[in-house]
């Protein structure tokens, strides 16, 4: 194999594996063996890389505080207060951190633990309003991310998190709530139509007592707990909820369901069977080890073929953090990372609903192409933004009370505001080899195969910094 | 050509031809008698969840006296439309609409198993679907995907706005979002813009580039075809000063200019009213109210209200019994205001909601919001609302 189709390939292992790959590193690995680059993609740190932002002391003392609030019936205004600050303060945290996971993605020195964190982070899509439940699910999701599938989805079923957002808390004995067992088996294991309502019933009932408490660590109520028997696919027998997620685990149907989804984020959004069914049979026999499905798959020729290079649409967040890794660019005004998640429809920890992020050309409509196309020389060049975005539902409370606030509550006025980021260019340029011409500079930043025609739109240029803008300008550079 | 203009948002230029492969060319082919008969809908977003019950007031039912001793609308304010119900006075702007007969309320709408959370009960609003059902597309986007004669342009659903919601989704077809036509024009005329577009016939392809390419030859050639439309009209109505009434105008600007769109969705937010509900909602009801007075009345002069249809909905009502903040939390069934020149029946559609019947404090409903878009879909936009709905909803009589 040559030197130049090696290079290629550590691109686009390191574009769907990670977040893209800075010149120097990529020549530095081009002349490894891709076996080697794929095993040292896999080689992960033993130390825990947990977003710290959120400190639990302080958090679980807000918690009980919120709870006694909640609990009285008649508050004095003071009490108001305070319960009005404790929900400003989450909110604030919440948008902090945001902000850090975006950061550590674009910072991190380990891609792919971050990328398959994210790939979970949609998978066991949740929301949040309490910003210690959020970071703790992340954190789970990061911890387990090439682990086993096993250990990450008990953790995550038992994470105040999820408990709270699927209702477990109000799963009880004789009054079960069904709304966990159910996106357990149509969207975390089994999928659509590899079950029935009655197995969801049952397995409701052997979620019961599963909560968490009022300082929210997972808690087991056994007093809660329905004991009597349940028939779940078959088997009958007194089962509690890792149980049920261990016969779920003995279908093979689970492992294919998770395959198909990590096939769709990390190859194409078009399913291959045949290449999806060999990664579930591995994935079934390895006892369901992430890490060697990620292998099987890295290892797989199919996933350097022509259809599966340059042809996925980025997400948001990897469009987002992919052009801020590329040009080492750091926000002033890291709020601004926000509402472009925002804007251009994915604002982390906040998915639509449990079933995540639809993913692929839902991405792109004409206003959000616009906007992306746009984003380079607004990021790039600190250029102005014009467009304002959709207020999340879940803001609406704070605009309810802003508005009154202000005298004139019914103009809407919108100060122009700045990206206020810093390319770091000379660093940025240092890393390209002297005399890079500007169609291999296009060959290095876009994936899919460079055509004629912006050959000639980059050929006559002036300057790798305004290329670099313009290429990355370019809806080519909407893939990866 | 200096093609930077486009990475520094400041170039202009004025508009050229466009190469646009032929099968993709959009109604420049299409026979003027095909776009005849107009019809448009107007679907208006109330976001946050709109406290139905002080928007259209029971004043008539000694049930909601009792149970918002703080916040409910005296007797002798309300705007009485019947001798059980009336408007919000801060919606005084509608009074003369209901009386020229251009509005009806369609009482207690909701669906089973309501979920109280913003995010989840907008989008079961926006896409159509069960309470525990997740789809990715929106009911406008489906219709639009239905490619029915009426609906096959890219600009055949406008929203006001900087993004798109996820109602005007579909698969294959999407809406478009625009604030303004003119910045948007501008955007796609710039010289960069259209030098990657230029001549490119390599990308139309089915995959995702030849996605992304289509996307913007549609944004481009929707681009153009708005803001030359919409450009030569110049109305002569007064619009009261808010973004509201802001949205409005700008879509009755597209409909009087003869824009061949079927769907605008505009929205107002700020209804999440927990804390001190009256002066909020009422802030917000009277930019809504007087909002839509302006443009129905704008319409009516143009000669356009007989071929608009207006609804307005939020992702769910509030809570019979106020809290005690003097302000309501999360429910479930609420009125749905229909606007437009042509309504079958005039006033108050149906029952008022029975307060004294209620599921844990909330409010049962009476219609299923699919069966208001149902009736919108198969009288109104002339397609078969099982295609769009997944199944088929029993009509309404309103229109």
């Amino acid at each position: 194999m040559s030197a130049k189709d090696n290079f290629f390939k550590v691109k686009h292992l390191y574009n769907r594996a990670g977040f893209g790959i800075a010149y120097t590193d990529l020549h530095k690995l081009s002349k490894k063996n891709i076996g080697k680059v794929i095993d040292n993609l896999l080689k992960q740190p033993q130390e825990a890389d947990d977003l710290t932002l959120i400190d639990s002391v302080v958090s679980k003392q807000q918690l009980l505080m919120q709870a006694g609030l909640y609990a009285k019936k008649d508050l004095t205004d003071e009490e108001k207060k305070q319960r009005q600050e404790i929900v400003r303060m989450q909110n604030e945290k919440s948008r902090d951190l945001n902000i850090a996971w975006v950061e550590k993605m674009i910072n991190t020195p380990t891609p792919l633990r971050e990328k398959m964190t994210l790939f979970w982070h949609g998978h066991f899509a949740c929301r949040s309003n309490n910003p210690m439940f959020a970071q703790q699910l992340n954190n789970i999701q990061r911890a387990n991310s090439l682990g086993s599938f096993k250990t990450l989805l008990v953790e995550v079923s038992k994470s105040p998190a999820m408990l709270q957002y699927l209702n477990n808390q109000q799963n009880r004995k004789g009054k079960p709530n069904e709304n966990f067992a159910r996106e357990l088996m149509e969207l975390f294991t089994l999928g659509r139509g590899n079950y029935t309502e009655q197995d969801i019933k049952e397995s409701a009932r052997s979620f019961t007592g599963w909560m968490y408490d009022k300082d929210g660590s997972f808690i087991f109520r056994p007093n809660l707990h329905d004991t009597a028997t349940k028939t779940f696919f078959g088997k009958v027998g007194n089962f509690d909820g890792e149980n049920i997620i261990d016969i779920i685990l003995d279908k093979p149907e689970t492992a294919e369901f998770i395959s198909r989804k990590v096939y769709k984020f990390f190859v194409n959004d078009k399913p291959n069977e045949l290449h999806v069914k060999e990664l579930a049979t591995a994935f079934f026999e390895s006892k369901y080890d992430i890490a060697q499905l990620m292998k099987k798959m890295f290892t797989a020729d199919w996933f350097y073929a022509p259809e599966n290079v340059g042809s996925k649409i980025k997400s948001p967040a990897e469009f987002l953090v992919g052009l801020s890794r590329e040009f080492y660019v750091t926000y002033n005004k890291p709020q601004v990372l926000i509402q472009l998640q925002s804007s251009l429809g994915q604002y982390l920890f906040n998915p639509p609903n449990v079933a995540g992020w639809p993913g692929g050309q839902s991405w792109i409509d004409s206003s959000s192409l616009m906007l992306r196309m746009r984003i380079p020389s607004l990021v790039l060049n600190d250029g102005q933004i014009d467009f304002s975005g959709k207020a999340d539902p879940e803001d609406e409370a704070v605009i309810a009370q802003s508005r009154t606030a202000t005298a004139n509550a019914n103009i809407k006025i919108k100060p122009k505001s700045f990206v206020d980021a810093k390319a770091d260019w000379p660093k940025f340029l240092g890393t390209l080899p002297k005399g890079i011409k500007p169609v291999e500079l296009a060959e290095f930043l876009l994936q899919p195969k460079l055509t004629d025609k912006i050959a000639a739109m980059v050929g006559n240029n002036a300057g790798l910094r305004n290329t670099s803008v313009e290429i990355a300008s370019m809806p080519e550079y909407q893939l990866c | 050509m200096d093609r930077r203009g486009f990475l520094r948002n400041t170039g202009f230029v004025a508009a050229g031809a466009l190469f646009v492969p032929t099968f993709m060319k959009p109604l420049e082919a299409m026979a003027l008698d095909e776009l005849s008969l107009y019809k448009n809908l107007v679907v208006v977003q109330l976001s946050g969840g709109n406290d139905g019950l002080n928007t259209v007031i029971p004043y008539g039912n000694d049930i909601y006296y009792q149970k918002r001793k703080g916040i409910a609308i005296k007797p002798e304010e309300v705007i009485k439309l019947t001798d059980m119900q009336g408007l919000n006075p801060n919606m005084a702007a509608l009074q003369e609409i209901h009386d020229q007969g251009w509005m009806t309320i369609i009482n207690d709408v909701g669906y089973p198993n309501p979920d109280r959370s913003h995010f989840r009960s907008m989008d079961i609003w926006q896409t159509g679907s069960e309470s525990n059902q997740f789809l990715s597309t929106g009911w406008i986007g489906r219709y639009l995907d239905s490619n029915c004669q009426t609906c096959k342009f890219p600009y055949t659903a406008i929203e006001v706005d900087d993004s798109l919601s996820l109602a005007m989704k579909g698969q294959t077809k999407k809406g478009i979002a625009l604030k303004d036509p003119a910045a948007l024009f501008r955007n796609t005329n710039d010289p960069f813009f259209k030098a990657i577009l230029q001549n490119d016939k390599e990308h139309l392809d089915e995959d995702n580039l030849g996605y992304l390419y289509k996307t913007m030859i549609e944004t481009s050639s929707s681009a153009s075809y708005i803001q030359n439309t919409s450009k030569v009209y110049q109305s002569k109505a007064t619009y009261p000063q808010s973004g509201f009434a802001n949205q409005l105008k700008t879509v009755s600007k597209f409909i009087s200019s003869g824009l061949k769109t079927r769907v605008y969705y505009v929205s107002l937010s700020g209804f999440d009213t927990h804390v001190n509900q009256v002066q909020q909602q009422g802030n917000l009801l009277k930019q809504y109210s007087e909002g839509m007075a302006a443009f129905l009345k704008d319409l009516k002069t143009n000669n356009k209200l007989e071929d608009t249809l207006v609804v307005t909905f939020s992702e769910f009502g509030r809570r019979v019994e106020q809290n005690a903040s003097n302000g309501t939390d999360h429910g479930t069934a609420n009125n749905m205001f229909v606007f437009g020149g042509r309504l079958k029946k005039q006033g108050i559609f149906n029952d008022a909601p029975n307060l004294s019947d209620l599921d844990t404090g909330d409010l049962k409903y009476q219609l299923d919001f699919r069966q208001v878009y149902g009736t919108i879909l198969d009288k109104w936009l002339d397609v078969n609302n099982a295609d769009i709905l997944n199944k088929k909803f029993n009509t309404l009589d309103f229109i």
